[in-house]
């Protein structure tokens, strides 16, 4: 076991960055994530790698863009408002098939919103981060200790793929502290850059050129291709936990922070005689699929869909898994107002009580 | 006897911009200054997006295209991953006097080491001519059909004289590449920028005017013409700021 560290989840997620490879940062200030680039623009300097601050998120995510093209670990991160503007380059991102990872504390929204966590970015993560029609993994951790390890992780599948890797916290995990065991440094030498870079630091004599705009039958050739990797992610890629769920008649669906304040509420539920599990998707894009649609839909009364924000974002993605078969509820706060214990508990309880038979 | 050769930094494709356009003259004298420093294989070329997207095409050597007005930041980007590169922005007014405006002057704020070659022929060529950040006072365009009016749609963006004004660039400098005197003078320029470039002395940029005959309606000759009494008057060619020569 190595050393554990107490540490608040945007400077542990800056640090989990620098030791899995990340030499580049580019952002701008934004709440509730300003301790990711603040951490980064100091220690970056001292593993020999680069911060910028960025005159703006569309301008930062273009930096990540230039130097993902050199076949370096690149990083941004913003709350929703800095991710719409980013929205452009995240597609470039995936069109010219440059790994990197995109970091969203979320925050309330629409519009300005509220600079207080919230989980209202859901929908934009998962199904239109950018124009065009394109998808990147999108991880949601639940922990200080989860999120370092997936920020840490995000490299291999980013460079595995090509593509972009999203990690979509929310205000509390970045802002909560918690205890954390940091992994080891990885080291990455310049000789390592991939093939198809514009480095000339591994030894390539030939012309590399990298673009996201194609000829027609080209083009349609890499959606092709982009469609069969979104297939193989749903075989290979899907994260889930699946707590209770054995013979439970109801099952909240929670992600994130949610799926924490939710689990405490099923335990209590559970003490009083209660049969109800909880479903926490890790992975929001693959969407667990398999575990909501393979229910004992003959034991299940309803599915309890829990989310930091109204109305209930990922409802849709559970509706088609349960094709019917039992009602669907939620709940939730939004606007930056938090779920609590007993609130989540007396929502789940009047569900259970009115809602079904 | 000179010998008259294409750069070595050029695809063997042949040019496909229109008849007369100064994009490949442009394109040709970067070239070929990167053959003379001995910079080809070193350079990366981020290439924007308008006209100028057809480098894509005709650029030889390793390049990254990127979004609209977004050169400047790419650049900043790939330069600190691997500043041993020779890196270039090779951008119209569009992209970098509009749509880019923030990325520019922000590029060139932070003293970032490459060069921008920005292709001034004041008009959106590749989108049809509508009206530029430099399209001049009365120039008629598809979006100023009766010719532009400052009133409601103001005037030409000066950008070496913008840039020239911060504190952090190196070199900034103005031709025209519709006289000899004028291609000779940006061949020195862009030279002089590269090499700065690859001494570390920051921020490097070169305008060109160019021409656009098929969105400005005239014949090549007649682009010439205009260039001398309309383009040039307004965007005084000279070197605007040399931190070399100031030291």
């Amino acid at each position: 076991m190595g050393k554990k560290s107490f540490m608040k989840g945007n400077e542990a997620i800056a640090e989990a960055a620098v030791r899995g490879g990340c030499r580049f940062f580019a952002g701008y200030p934004i709440t509730p994530q300003n301790e990711i680039p603040e951490y980064l623009s100091w220690r970056l300097p001292e593993v020999g790698g680069s911060f910028v601050q960025g005159e703006s998120e569309i301008a930062s995510v273009n930096m990540v863009y230039g130097a993902s093209a050199m076949g370096i670990r690149c990083l941004t991160s913003s709350s929703g408002p800095g991710i719409s503007l980013k929205a452009e380059g995240i597609s470039y991102l995936a069109g010219a098939q440059l790994p990197a990872v995109i970091i969203n504390v979320s925050r309330g929204g629409p519009g300005l919103g509220s600079i207080q966590p919230a989980q209202s970015d859901y929908l934009q993560a998962t199904k239109a981060l950018g124009h065009g029609g394109f998808h990147t993994l999108v991880f949601a951790p639940n922990t200080v200790q989860e999120a370092v390890d997936t920020v840490y992780e995000a490299w291999e599948y980013a460079e595995r793929d090509r593509n972009p890797v999203f990690i979509l916290l929310d205000g509390c995990l970045g802002n909560i502290m918690e205890e954390v065991e940091l992994p080891e440094m990885k080291e990455i030498k310049p000789e390592d850059a991939p093939e198809w870079s514009l480095s000339r630091r591994n030894g390539r004599d030939y012309q590399n050129g990298i673009t996201s705009i194609y000829t027609e039958p080209l083009l349609e050739g890499l959606n092709a291709m982009a469609g069969e990797m979104y297939k193989q992610w749903e075989e290979d890629d899907v994260k889930v936990e699946e707590f209770m769920v054995d013979d439970a008649e109801y099952v909240v669906v929670a992600y994130g922070i949610a799926s924490r304040v939710s689990k405490e509420a099923v335990m209590k539920l559970r003490e009083k005689g209660i049969k109800i599990g909880l479903i926490r998707p890790i992975t929001l894009y693959p969407f667990p699929k398999a575990s909501i649609r393979n229910l004992d839909y003959s034991k299940v009364k309803g599915i309890i869909d829990i989310e930091m924000t109204i109305p209930a974002q990922m409802r849709d993605d559970i509706e088609l898994q349960v094709m019917g078969r039992c009602p669907v509820y939620e709940y939730g706060r939004s606007g930056g107002c938090l779920l609590d214990d007993d609130g989540v508990y007396e929502a789940i309880e009047e569900i259970i009580t009115g809602g079904a038979d | 006897m000179a010998e008259y050769v294409r750069g070595t930094s050029l695809a063997t494709a042949p040019s496909g911009y229109c008849p007369g356009c100064m994009h490949s003259l442009a394109t040709k004298l970067v070239a070929e200054v990167l053959d003379e420093l001995g910079q080809a294989e070193n350079s990366l070329n981020v290439i924007s997006v308008g006209c100028s997207a057809l480098n894509l095409l005709y650029w030889g050597q390793d390049y990254v295209s990127v979004a609209h007005g977004r050169a400047p930041a790419a650049a900043t980007g790939a330069k600190r991953a691997n500043p041993e590169r020779l890196v270039f922005t090779y951008q119209g007014d569009g992209d970098l006097a509009a749509i880019g405006l923030a990325e520019i002057m922000s590029a060139a704020n932070r003293g970032e080491n490459f060069t921008v070659i920005f292709a001034n022929n004041q008009t959106y060529g590749m989108t049809g001519g509508q009206m530029a950040p430099t399209t001049l006072i009365g120039q008629k365009t598809t979006t100023t059909v009766y010719g532009r009016d400052p009133a409601t749609t103001g005037y030409p963006f000066k950008m070496c004289e913008l840039i020239a004004s911060l504190e952090a660039p190196a070199f900034v400098a103005r031709y025209a590449l519709n006289s000899p005197k004028g291609v000779n003078d940006a061949r020195k320029a862009i030279k002089k920028a590269f090499e700065m470039q690859l001494a570390g002395k920051g921020f490097t940029f070169v305008e060109l005017l160019t021409n656009c005959p098929t969105n400005w309606k005239m014949s090549p000759l007649q682009t010439i013409d205009y260039m001398n009494t309309n383009t040039i008057p307004y965007f005084k060619p000279g070197v605007y700021k040399d931190k070399e020569a100031e030291a």
